[in-house]
C-alpha cells in the first residue's frame, strides 16, 4: 500500500471539491428543519391562533435574566395562545450562533420542544427527538429551574444548555402570558 | 300598538291633564303665565339641544382617539419590529457589525499548582479561538495556544497553532473541512476546555496513547445521522517518531505539529461514534500509517492505532472509560518494546448542585505503557481521585490526589493538584 501524503491529500481534496461543486449551488442558507408557521399550526392542530404580543416590562427583565444569563434581545414576544396552551418561538445562542425552538406549554409543562432553525457546526446531536424529547412534561420550580434532570451529550454541552434555558424562558413566559 | 299611538295617547292625556292644571294655575296669580310657561320650555329645549350636540362632539372625539390609540400601537409595534431588525443586522453600528458579529472569539486557559516530589506552578494553557463565518456554510475556524505561559528559546512554553481550518457545511448531515485540524480519537482531544473533565492534569493515558492534543493537516469529512451516529474519516499528515535513543518510537515524541512536518508517509484516521441515547456516546476510531519513520530507515514502521471510548452520563452520575492501542510493525520498534503500546482508564464520578454552584466528586484509575512489547515490566499506573467546583459553568476549581504506581518504583509519588480553569 502505497500511501504517500501529497497523492492522497490531493485525491481527496478533488473529490471534496467536487462534491462541495455538485451540492452547494441550491444548498439553503440555514438548516431549516421545520418552518415556525408550520409548528405553531401543527403545535394547534392545524389552525393557529392570532398571535399575541407578550411586552418584556421591567418587571419581568430580573426574572428572564436569572433564566439566561442576559436580557432577552428583543422588547416583546410574539406567541400563541388557545385557552391554557401556548406556543412560542425563541432563540438562544449555543456557542456562537443562535438555536431557533419551538416550543408549546399547556398547564405549566411543556407538551412539545423542537429545534426549528440550526445553526451551529458543533452540537448536532441536540437538533434530534432522542434529545428534545426528554424536555416532555418539565415543569418550573420556584427558582425557575426545570424540575426534571436533562441528560447532556458529550462534547455539546453549550448547545445543551441553550435549549435547557428556553426551556426555562418558555414555561416562564407561559406564566406571565396566563397571569 | 305602535310606539307612534303609545306616544300619541300619551300626549292626549298629557294636555288633558296640563288643561285642567293650567286652569287651576289661571287661579293662583302668583304662579308664571302661560306665556312665561312656553318661554321656559324653550329655553330648556335650547339648553337640551345644546347638551345632546356636545354628547354627539364627545362621541366623535371617543371614536378618534380610539382610532388614534390603534394608529399609534401601530407605529410602536413597526418601531419595535425594525429596531429589533436593525439590531439584528446589525445596521445599528452603520453594517460593520454584521462582520463582526461573523467573527467569534473565545478561548479557555488553566492555571496548575502541583505539589509533589518537586512543586511548580504553572499557567498551562493560555489559548485563544478566532472563528469566521464567511457565510452559513462556509467557516473558518482557528485555535492559538500558549502553553506554560512563557515561549522562546531556553524557556519552557511555546506557541501553537493547533487548529486552523476551512469547514464546509455540504447539506443538513455531511461536512468536509481541510487545514490543520484535531485528529478524531479519543475523549479529550477535541472536547478539552477544563471544566468538560476531571482532574487537574489531563490523564496520562490520552496523553501518552493518543496522544492528546493531537493536530495534523489535511482533509476530513464527517456525515451524521437522525439515530444519532457520526461518521468521520481523514487523511492527513502523520506521525515523525524519533528512532533512537531513550524515547525511540515514543508515539508522544512523534507529533509534528504540522510545523515544516515530514509529510512523505501520511495517515488515515477513520471514527464512529453513537450519541443516540441522551447522557450516552460511544467511540470507536483507528488510525493506519504506512510509515512513522517517515522514510528515514531501511524498513517501513507502518502503525495502526485502535481506540474506543465511552462517556456516560445520567442524572449526576458520570462514567468515562477508554481503551488504546498502538500496534508499530517493522523490526526496529521491538528492540525497546515499542512495538506495542498501549493504555486504558476508567472514571466514574457524581456531580449535584447546590446554592453556589455544582459539585462533583470522581476516581480515575488508569494504566498505560508506551513499550508494553518488552519482557519486562514497563507498566505505570495511577489512582486519581478528587473535586471540581463549578460556580457558574463556564469556570471550574479543581482539586485531586494522584498516587503514583510507576514500574520503577523509585519514582513513586503523591501529588497533589489544586487548579482553576475557564472558557469562553
Amino acid at each position: 500500500m502505497n500511501l504517500n501524503t501529497p497523492r492522497l491529500t490531493s485525491l481527496a481534496l478533488a473529490a471534496a471539491m467536487a462534491f462541495a461543486y455538485s451540492t452547494f449551488g441550491d444548498t439553503p442558507d440555514e438548516e431549516v428543519y421545520l418552518a415556525p408557521e408550520s409548528f405553531v399550526a401543527e403545535s394547534f392542530d392545524g389552525a393557529s391562533p392570532k398571535p399575541s404580543v407578550l411586552w418584556i416590562t421591567n418587571e419581568l427583565k430580573p426574572d428572564i435574566q436569572k433564566i439566561l444569563g442576559h436580557d432577552y434581545p428583543a422588547l416583546r414576544v410574539r406567541y400563541w395562545k388557545d385557552k391554557e396552551r401556548t406556543a412560542w418561538i425563541l432563540e438562544e445562542i449555543g456557542k456562537v450562533k443562535p438555536i431557533t425552538v419551538g416550543i408549546v406549554v399547556e398547564d405549566g409543562r411543556i407538551t412539545r420542544l423542537k429545534v426549528l432553525i440550526y445553526r451551529e457546526s458543533h452540537g448536532w446531536e441536540v437538533k434530534h427527538s432522542f434529545f428534545t424529547n426528554q424536555f416532555t412534561d418539565a415543569e418550573l420550580t420556584e427558582k425557575l429551574r426545570l424540575n426534571k434532570n436533562i441528560d447532556g451529550i458529550s462534547g455539546a454541552t453549550l448547545s445543551v444548555n441553550a435549549l435547557k434555558r428556553l426551556g426555562r424562558l418558555a414555561l416562564f413566559l407561559h406564566q406571565q402570558a396566563l397571569r | 300598538m305602535t310606539k307612534n299611538q303609545n306616544w300619541k295617547r300619551l300626549a292626549a292625556a298629557g294636555i288633558a291633564s296640563l288643561t285642567v292644571f293650567g286652569s287651576s294655575l289661571a287661579a293662583q296669580d302668583e304662579l308664571p303665565s302661560r306665556e312665561e310657561m312656553w318661554a321656559i320650555i324653550q329655553k330648556q329645549q335650547e339648553q337640551i339641544n345644546a347638551l345632546l350636540e356636545r354628547v354627539d362632539t364627545t362621541e366623535t372625539k371617543l371614536v378618534e382617539t380610539e382610532q388614534e390609540i390603534e394608529v399609534t400601537a401601530g407605529k410602536v409595534e413597526t418601531t419595535a419590529s425594525f429596531v429589533e431588525g436593525y439590531v439584528s443586522s446589525g445596521a445599528a453600528s452603520g453594517g460593520s457589525a454584521s462582520a463582526a458579529e461573523r467573527t467569534h472569539l473565545g478561548g479557555y486557559g488553566e492555571l496548575h499548582y502541583n505539589f509533589g516530589k518537586a512543586d511548580s506552578a504553572d499557567f498551562h494553557r493560555w489559548v485563544l479561538f478566532l472563528d469566521h463565518a464567511f457565510n452559513d456554510d462556509i467557516r473558518f475556524v482557528s485555535e492559538v495556544e500558549l502553553e506554560h505561559s512563557i515561549a522562546g528559546d531556553g524557556q519552557p512554553g511555546e506557541i501553537e497553532l493547533e487548529q486552523a481550518y476551512v469547514e464546509f457545511d455540504l447539506n443538513d448531515t455531511d461536512t468536509a473541512k481541510a487545514g490543520i485540524f484535531l485528529v478524531p480519537v479519543g475523549i479529550l482531544n477535541e472536547t478539552h476546555e477544563p471544566a468538560t473533565f476531571y482532574g487537574v492534569e489531563r490523564n496520562n493515558v490520552e496523553k501518552n496513547i493518543i496522544p492528546t492534543t493531537w493536530w495534523e493537516g489535511g482533509v476530513a469529512y464527517r456525515h451524521t445521522n437522525d439515530s444519532g451516529w457520526a461518521f468521520d474519516a481523514a487523511a492527513h499528515t502523520g506521525l515523525f517518531a524519533p528512532t533512537s535513543g531513550s524515547k525511540a518510537f515514543n508515539i508522544r515524541s512523534g507529533r509534528q505539529k504540522v510545523g515544516s512536518a515530514e509529510a512523505s508517509d501520511g495517515a488515515i484516521t477513520t471514527r464512529a461514534t453513537y450519541s443516540g441515547t441522551p447522557g450516552l456516546q460511544v467511540g470507536f476510531s483507528a488510525q493506519y500509517q504506512t510509515d512513522i519513520a517517515q522514510g528515514t530507515l531501511a524498513e517501513s514502521i507502518d502503525a495502526t492505532l485502535v481506540s474506543a471510548h465511552a462517556d456516560y452520563q445520567r442524572g449526576g452520575f458520570g462514567l468515562r472509560a477508554l481503551y488504546a492501542r498502538w500496534d508499530l510493525g517493522g523490526a526496529a520498534p521491538g528492540i525497546n518494546g515499542a512495538d506495542e503500546q498501549f493504555g486504558y482508564y476508567i472514571e466514574p464520578s457524581y456531580r449535584f448542585a447546590t446554592e453556589a454552584g455544582d459539585v462533583g466528586f470522581f476516581a480515575r484509575y488508569s494504566v498505560y505503557d508506551n513499550y508494553a512489547g518488552s519482557a519486562s515490566n514497563t507498566e505505570d499506573a495511577f489512582f486519581d481521585i478528587g473535586m471540581n467546583y463549578w460556580p457558574i459553568e463556564n469556570v471550574v476549581f479543581k482539586w485531586d490526589v494522584q498516587f503514583t504506581d510507576y514500574a520503577n518504583s523509585a519514582k513513586d509519588e503523591e501529588i497533589i493538584n489544586i487548579g482553576v480553569g475557564y472558557h469562553f
